[in-house]
């Protein structure tokens, strides 16, 4: 897309591949992602930094992309819930499905990616840890519990031993399809 | 919600088949005009053509139609998955995808919880239909009876001869035999169901997981250009004049132009259109919008205004009655025990996670749309009557939801993309920010009520009077969504009852939300049943049984109602059973051992029940409330009656549980204050919804099946966990809870 701005050329590193933007250097990570490179995983829900719901990995932590200027992404890896496997086979995505966390999904690959970033840094997070880290991030739906039990299903995955059946939410019985 | 109707029984279904190229079957239900939508004075469904839910292929794969909008309720997955049933194919074979608007689908509309008692019986009979035909097909083949023949996992077998066929080799034969009548097809027995009553996961399961475009704001068309569009902040106002050449001036500014605003109701709003090569652009420019307003009647319209108001017709005398039985004021006179009480609850805005957005190409008299809408049939006729074009020239693509809770039953942001694409002759998409969002709803209307009861020396209740205050546009009816029906409980159970109705002018727009009516009125209603409870001494749990077992009063022929339009929004029904309320509390009382426990002090269970959109829900929540006002809810125990049938039992108590956690959002922080015709409220720091660390970590769904048609499961869960949690806060702190939010009376979570 051509910014006829007054724009910058950017060097990004975003998923593993290398890109160049030319964009003005304030405008939001979000939307050079959203916009510009076309990877619509990352969601737009307040602008604020409020709810998450634009959450990605810079330099492996989890960050706000509608509150990070593209310029301070530069040259530093981002990753985008388009990135976070190959094959949508990373531990959070799978347990994500095995509880069929989501319910209208938007706010999901926020959920995701703060997740991930958690159990990259806390492999076995308590309860009260989880909360620290998902707790900027909004689920209109109240998908809460399943998130919660998602993210220690996953630590156990990723650990290769199950999650305790605490972690099961609600009183469902019952494998799902 | 209101735009919806609800099951009929006089809806008859034909079947068509039609053949495929390359050898398939396609099965089709023709639906004949809803009768319902007659009797109930809305808009008759439009001549319905031939619907299409399911192809099969000649190799056998099998895709089904998703005819409902998803906003998250799981519709898309819980349709088809009845059709799957019937037609005896395995879900993992499925494909399912989304319907566009079309009439040959019938009804698409997501509201009302109407999707599984309007659809579940026309969606077995749709699978059953193709399996019927399927079974024909092998029967002609083979030349044996059709009796002689079974069917498992997409395959005809006849046991006799050990033959069998697939599906897809069958699907060409399938295709030249006449219609079956629905009516004399044999239904599975559900104790055979294979699929229905499964956990089955979301079809989009993937999509969402691996962030694959989804949603109205992913949609992407070839040479589309970005819109944001300024509103008037106050409802009605009209631009005077804007800096719009100075727009155009700025960087990938493509277009700007003042828009005058139509004068369909819900429609197109005045404002400043900015048109840009990219969104961030449009967005940018509009920082230098420099606009003045005429703003209208409703900039004299304010919260605070409204209060003050409420409070001096409270005490005059009322409106001509909406209802009344017997003689409450009499009753009340001679009542042992007289209690009075006001409730208030505020404005809320829908804050569904997805801000609205809608893209439009309008071009040689066509018209293009791809965007989330509730109603899409509605938005198809509001961007007729706007742009003036025939219906039939527009063409709606329907995108998944990031949520919706009733927002999106009003269609203005497909209006806006549509006129904004009309004026610049390219494809357009319109994106709110959340600021937009927040401003430029259709409010939950607030509401007040006055009410005084009386209770005998026994501690019955024997008189009830409501005074109602609302709002209303034009003088003579309630706003959308803010009226009280004359049905609403107590009204036949208690002998002696009046409700009487006052309104406020009110210029700001209000709407149904989930649950509409029934999401603050159950608030006032089951509180000030437990100051009842409490002043009779009894248990608050046993009291509500109690007047749920005693005789009914005999309605009276219902007035016209002086809220009229607006109603009560789907599904409250003057004629629910007692009975099964009573069961879903008998059951709420055993999961949570109510009354069996002694809990710690500053921690108390409360109780609350709710009929709405044909649901009966009792809750019990278990809440600690410390010294500094401190909440958390510790558990919430949900008993639910929705008939003799889950379809998905999975989404069924994620459904459960996300009302719960919803309505626990308008407990404790969501309010909308209008000040000067405008919502103060601006974003989520200002409009909080619930955060994973207050959420309850419990709420057990316990489901009664009682032998009545399945209904639906999106709204009825919601209102009644206000009012049980504000009932333990009374029991915990002796605070008694009138007023919402939580937040405005010190309250925050633990």
């Amino acid at each position: 897309m051509a910014y006829d701005f007054p724009a910058m050329n950017i060097a990004l590193n975003v998923n593993g591949k290398a890109v160049s933007v030319d964009v003005p250097a304030d405008m939001p990570l979000l939307w050079v992602l959203r916009d510009v490179l076309n990877l619509h995983g990352t969601k737009f829900g307040c602008g604020t930094g409020q709810c998450g719901a634009c959450t990605v990995h810079l330099r492996g932590r989890a960050v706000r992309s509608c509150q990070t200027p593209v310029s301070a992404a530069a040259g530093a890896p981002v990753v985008t819930i388009e990135g976070l496997s190959p094959d949508g086979t990373h531990p959070v995505q799978v347990t994500w499905k095995d509880l069929d966390v989501p319910e209208c999904g938007y706010c999901q690959a926020g959920q995701i990616m703060s997740a991930a970033a958690l159990l990259a840094r806390t492999p076995r997070p308590t309860d009260s840890q989880i909360d620290a880290a998902m707790n900027g991030n909004i689920c209109r739906c109240g998908t809460y519990n399943r998130i919660r039990a998602g993210v220690h299903k996953a630590a156990a995955l990723a650990a290769g031993t199950t999650a305790s059946r605490d972690a099961v939410p609600g009183n469902g019985e019952g494998e799902a399809r | 919600m209101s735009p919806v109707s609800l099951v009929n029984a006089d809806r008859r279904t034909f079947l068509k088949i039609s053949a495929l190229a390359g050898g398939g079957l396609m099965v089709a239900a023709y639906i004949e005009p809803l009768t319902g939508f007659a009797q109930q004075g809305r808009q008759p469904a439009p001549p319905l053509e031939p619907n299409a839910f399911v192809t099969i292929a000649s190799d056998g794969k099998v895709t089904l139609v998703g005819k409902n909008p998803e906003i998250g309720q799981g519709v898309k997955t819980s349709l088809p998955m009845i059709i799957a049933e019937e037609l005896d194919v395995d879900w993992d074979t499925v494909t399912v995808v989304q319907g566009d608007l079309d009439a040959k689908y019938g009804q698409q509309s997501a509201g009302g919880s109407t999707a599984t008692p309007g659809n579940y019986d026309l969606m077995r009979r749709v699978g059953a239909g193709a399996r019927h035909m399927l079974v024909a097909a092998a029967a002609a083949t083979w030349n044996v009876p059709a009796a002689e023949l079974t069917t498992a996992s997409g395959r005809v077998m006849h046991a006799a001869s050990g033959r069998s066929l697939g599906y897809g080799e069958l699907a060409a034969k399938a295709a030249a035999l006449p219609a079956p009548d629905p009516a004399s097809l044999t239904l599975k027995d559900p104790k055979t169901f294979k699929i229905i009553g499964q956990r089955i996961r979301s079809v989009d399961l993937d999509a969402i997981v691996t962030g694959k475009p989804l949603y109205g704001i992913d949609v992407t068309v070839p040479g589309m250009l970005f819109a944001v569009y300024q509103r008037c902040p106050v409802f009605g106002g009209k631009v005077a004049t804007a800096n719009v050449d100075h727009l155009k001036t700025l960087p990938g500014v493509k277009h700007a132009f003042v828009v005058e605003g139509g004068t369909v109701g819900n429609g197109l709003l005045s404002g400043v259109a900015i048109v840009a090569d990219s969104w961030w652009q449009a967005e940018t420019a509009r920082r230098q919008l420099k606009v003045t307003w005429n703003e209208g009647a409703a900039a004299t319209d304010s919260t605070a205004s409204f209060d003050k108001r409420a409070l001096e017709l409270a005490p005059q005398p009322p409106m001509p009655a909406t209802r009344a039985d017997g003689d409450a004021e009499g009753a009340l006179g001679s009542a042992a025990t007289v209690l009075e009480a006001a409730y208030a609850y505020p404005f809320l805005n829908h804050a569904q996670i997805e801000p609205m957005s809608a893209t439009a190409h309008v071009k040689d008299g066509q018209i293009e749309i791809w965007a989330g809408s509730q109603t899409p049939g509605s938005a198809r006729t509001l961007v007729a009557q706007t742009l003036g074009v025939d219906p039939s020239a527009i063409t709606l693509h329907l995108t998944r939801m990031g949520g919706s809770f009733g927002r999106r039953l009003y269609n203005d942001h497909i209006v806006e993309a549509a006129r904004i694409s009309k004026e610049i002759g390219a494809p357009v998409q319109v994106r709110w920010t959340r600021e937009d969002d927040m401003g430029h709803d259709l409010f939950r209307p607030a509401g007040f009520h006055f009410i005084k009861a009386g209770l005998d020396a026994s501690g019955k209740v024997v008189a009830w009077r409501n005074h109602f205050i609302t709002f209303t546009a034009d003088g003579e009816r309630a706003t959308a969504s803010s009226g009280m029906g004359a049905s609403e409980f107590p009204a036949r159970f208690i002998p002696n009852y009046a409700l009487h109705t006052s309104m406020i002018p009110f210029g700001v727009p209000t709407g149904a939300m989930r649950a509409p009516g029934s999401n603050a009125i159950a608030f006032v209603t089951q509180s000030f049943i437990d100051e009842l409870a409490h002043a009779a001494k009894k248990d608050p749990l046993q009291f509500r049984l109690d007047m749920l077992a005693g005789p009914l009063v005999v309605p009276p022929p219902e007035p016209a109602p002086a809220a009229g339009r607006g109603g009560r929004g789907g599904g409250q029904g003057a004629g629910w059973d007692p009975a099964r309320m009573r069961g879903v509390l008998e059951l709420v009382r055993e999961k949570s051992g109510w009354g069996k426990q002694t809990l710690p002090k500053g921690t108390a269970m409360g109780v609350a029940f709710h009929y709405s959109h044909s649901g009966y829900f009792a809750e019990v929540a278990e809440v600690s409330v410390d010294a500094s006002k401190r909440v958390k809810v510790n558990k919430v125990w949900v008993a639910g009656d929705i008939g003799r049938q889950i379809v998905n039992p999975l989404k069924a108590e994620a459904q459960v549980q996300g009302s719960v956690i919803d309505g626990l959002s308008h407990l404790m922080s969501f309010e909308i204050t209008i000040e000067g015709g405008r919502a103060l409220q601006t974003n989520f720091d200002q409009y909080t919804p619930m955060r994973m660390r207050n959420a309850p970590r419990h709420i057990e769904t316990h489901f009664l099946t009682s032998d009545n048609n399945p209904t639906g499961l999106g709204e009825p869960a919601l209102p009644p966990i206000l009012p049980a949690v504000c009932n333990a806060i009374f029991t915990a702190t002796g605070t008694r809870v009138r007023s919402l939010p939580l937040s405005k009376h010190g309250f925050r979570w633990a």
